[in-house]
């Protein structure tokens, strides 16, 4: 996944070269594997929520409760996009392993968009659910869990349009040179499969009781 | 030619590392992982004496059987706060601090994989380490509900303030997990990444090998702590129910998450002092680490099992008997590998030709003390004996042999004999080993008659109690009060030494280690060249060469 060939650290910050150089000795790129680590520890978090939420529905005796159904036609569009854009955004790397920088910044622009609708179509959801965070047990784990996940989201946003941002300088990522581009499509990967469980544990099963 | 003319020499526009031999390095964003080593191992003391100022007003309250030094509010507050600090801004930065600075050195790296993750760490331990200290000044006044912060307890707000303690005590606690994952990120990369060519796995020292299973569970285990400190932060201030059952949340849920990591989280604390055992041992013995292989596996096994224990600590919290059992086998499992490593580390220093200088002192004193500890530890492991001491002193004294006589005597080894490397200059000896006397007298004669009175049935966290224990706690006060003397002469042998001590040579144990290869204290990026290494971590008594390159490591 990452190319070894990669100078260090240049795809963080120009300073950062200077810095090795101040130094004299290369010091290697390891930042793929950081945020790997990162990301198993990250979605024990998640694993953590899920676990108290399955714990609390064995509690109960109805769930959802009365009063707090959850909608289904806009998370499954919302799934749809979310899901999809993972595809689009991997074409954005396909494209800049081809030295294809136009590629890379029309996917990652669409896989941006995507993501802020994901963003738009949740801040409607909650709007118009008719109960806020405190109203039950089931309206806690529901806006905890979505509301920690959208924050995810929001950041992997931030990070493609750093992508995008970065990507106007021509010669920033290229072919050989481009850990910072995958390292967003990782964590935006990483997003889209908790989203998943999320679905399946927060909108199908609470079809079923 | 000999006077070159100043103007002549084109001075380099990039500012070159000078050797920045002068105190401000430590109060700037350094990002060597030496001086990140040091400012961590500095700030986290300066927080153990101020946790140890709490404990001194817990001890005198307790010395005479009433409430009578101090509001019960105000006692709630101390052992909160106490355990809270030495856990969070002693025990656990100055872990981090050591393994800073010695696992790249040790594995041959010139520094961690992500040198400015690693300041960034270490500096949101004096901002969490402050931002806890503040909530002296709420008008709520700090957390009282312990360092484990249980609800119903945690989630009370008798002040009706906007902002309580306990809020301000989740926020700390929060950043301090924010801090330890980076640190976890990065010394896990830099242990699978960044070893030196011919430093395989099972060339690295055993140090190395605890850190490396100490920072996995860090990364598997933190998570749970975070999730359950944020649902409880959601209950206290946003008017969730997680944790509680009126309105169908479960307070033990918030035990399973606590103790899913804090369990784990003393082995995190010890595993890097058994490292610093298997270290010290061979070098003060002159002998190999006996068994090193399984010596170095065993810390991985004790990582595994340690994530399947945790309701050991909930034998009381309404656990069904099945559960009860199955986690009283599994904790009865940790005992082995931790037994293995006992006896390899006797078997060490079995019939070797010791030499008792401060860091074998502490190394001896803290194994005896650890297997006490075992022992104690295995009984409560132990259901019908928890039953009936669980909550009492019992406990209270079982913890403190591991964090005091184990944890912190084992750091205190680990400062004098890396002292040298670290500063260059030598440490006072006989002050070292007055330290050392009243800190082990100090230890036993605080915690052992904890004990006694645990058993008889004291609880803990009481600030009076029947008269019947009285001869118990007098005891444990007197001790208590040693051990805070006996860091004056650590301070002052820290402080005069590294001002005026006798300048130390590259090895002045005649050590093994990549550490000793270079000068002391090595310069900034470790390594001229990168060691090339040929042999095992423990050459005791043999006389093959380490590395391959050794005169090449050092500049000039
Ligand atoms: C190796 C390092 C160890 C450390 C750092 C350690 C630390 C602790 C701490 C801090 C507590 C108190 C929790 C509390 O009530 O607030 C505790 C309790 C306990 N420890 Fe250890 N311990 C260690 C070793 C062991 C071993 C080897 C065993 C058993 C094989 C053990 C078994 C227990 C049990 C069962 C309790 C629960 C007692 C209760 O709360 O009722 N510990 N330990
Ligand atoms: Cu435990």
């Amino acid at each position: 996944m990452t190319d070894a060939t990669a100078p260090t650290g240049a795809a963080i910050a120009p300073q950062v070269t200077t810095e090795v150089q101040a130094n004299d000795h290369a010091h290697p790129d390891l930042r793929v594997w950081g945020l790997l680590t990162f990301l198993v520890s990250e979605s024990l978090m998640f694993g953590g929520f899920f676990a108290a939420y399955l714990m609390v529905r064995g509690a109960a005796s109805q769930w959802p409760p009365e009063g707090t159904e959850v909608e289904l036609l806009l998370p499954a569009i919302n799934t749809v996009i979310l899901v999809s854009s993972s595809f689009v955004i991997h074409l954005g790397d396909v494209a800049i392993k081809k030295n294809d920088i136009g590629g890379l910044r029309k996917w990652y622009a669409v896989t941006a968009l995507m993501g802020a609708v994901f963003l738009v179509g949740q801040a409607y959801e909650y709007a118009t659910l008719g109960y806020g965070l405190s109203s039950n047990i089931f309206a806690n784990c529901f806006y905890l869990m979505t509301g920690f996940h959208g924050l995810h989201v929001f950041i992997g946003l931030l990070l493609i349009l750093g992508v995008l941002w970065r990507s106007r300088r021509a010669g920033h990522y290229s072919d050989h040179k481009h850990t910072g581009v995958e390292m967003a499509e990782i964590y935006w990967h990483f997003v889209d499969i908790i989203w998943i469980v999320l679905f399946a544990l927060l909108y199908i099963l609470t079809q079923f009781s | 030619m000999t006077n070159v003319p100043v103007e002549g020499i084109k001075i380099p526009d990039i500012a070159h590392p000078e050797p920045q031999n002068n105190w401000r390095k430590y109060f700037s964003f350094s990002t060597d992982h030496k001086v990140i080593g040091i400012q961590y191992l500095v700030t986290s003391f300066v927080f153990f004496l101020i946790g140890g100022l709490l404990s001194m007003v817990i001890r005198a309250e307790l010395i005479t059987p009433p409430a009578d030094l101090i509001d019960r509010t105000l006692y709630n507050s101390m052992f909160t706060m106490h355990g809270t600090i030495m856990i969070f801004l002693w025990i656990f930065p100055s872990l981090v601090g050591l393994a800073n600075y010695l696992v790249p050195l040790m594995i041959g790296a010139r520094d961690m994989a992500f040198p400015r993750l690693n300041a960034a760490a270490f500096w949101m331990v004096p901002v969490f380490g402050i931002l806890l200290m503040t909530s002296y000044f709420l008008p709520s006044g700090t957390a009282q509900a312990g360092w484990w912060s249980y609800p119903p307890v945690s989630t009370q707000n008798p002040t009706d303030s906007v902002i309580t303690g306990e809020f301000i005590w989740i926020l700390a606690v929060a950043i301090s997990g924010v801090s330890s994952i980076m640190g976890a990120v990065n010394f896990v990369t830099t242990i699978v990444r960044m070893r030196a060519p011919g430093m395989t796995y099972f060339r690295m020292p055993a140090y190395v090998w605890t850190v490396l299973s100490a920072q996995l569970i860090q990364l598997a285990a933190l998570p749970a702590l975070t999730a359950g400190a944020i649902m409880l932060l959601f209950d206290a201030a946003a008017g969730t129910a997680f944790f509680n059952p009126e309105k169908g949340g479960n307070p033990v849920l918030f035990q399973h998450f606590f103790w899913f990591y804090s369990h784990p989280a003393v082995y995190v604390m010890v595993l890097p002092i058994f490292g610093v055992f298997s270290e010290i041992f061979p070098v003060y013995s002159r002998k190999p680490l006996f068994g090193y292989k399984v010596v170095a596996v065993s810390s991985l096994l004790i990582s595994g099992v340690s994530v399947l224990v945790w309701v050991h600590h909930m034998y009381a919290s309404g656990t069904p008997g099945w559960m009860r059992m199955l986690f009283m086998a599994s904790t009865m499992l940790v005992a082995v590998p931790t037994g293995i490593k006992v006896f390899a580390w006797v078997a060490t220093i079995w019939k070797g030709k010791l030499r008792l200088d401060t860091p074998m002192l502490f190394c001896l004193g803290a194994l005896l003390m650890f297997v006490f500890a075992g022992v104690t530890g295995v009984m409560l492991a132990s259901v019908p004996i928890d039953i009936h001491v669980n909550n009492t002193y019992f406990v209270v004294g079982h913890f403190h042999y591991i964090v005091f006589g184990t944890i912190t005597m084992g750091m205190f080894a680990a400062l004098y004999h890396w002292f040298p490397k670290m500063t260059g200059r030598m440490y006072f000896e006989g002050l070292g080993k007055v330290h050392f006397i009243l800190a082990f007298i100090g230890t036993n004669l605080c915690f052992l008659p904890m004990h006694l009175a645990g058993l008889h049935g004291m609880v803990r966290r009481v600030s009076s109690y029947d008269p019947e224990f009285a001869f118990s706690n007098v005891l444990a006060s007197l001790g208590g009060f040693l051990l805070g003397m006996s860091t004056i002469p650590f301070i002052l042998n820290m402080v005069g030494s590294w001002a005026q001590g006798k300048p130390a040579p590259d090895n002045p144990w005649r050590a093994i280690g990549l550490e000793w290869l270079v000068s002391s204290p090595p310069p900034v990026e470790n390594f001229e060249a990168l060691p090339i290494v040929v042999s095992g971590p423990y050459g005791y008594g043999k006389s093959d060469p380490l590395v391959e390159n050794a005169a090449a490591l050092k500049e000039g």
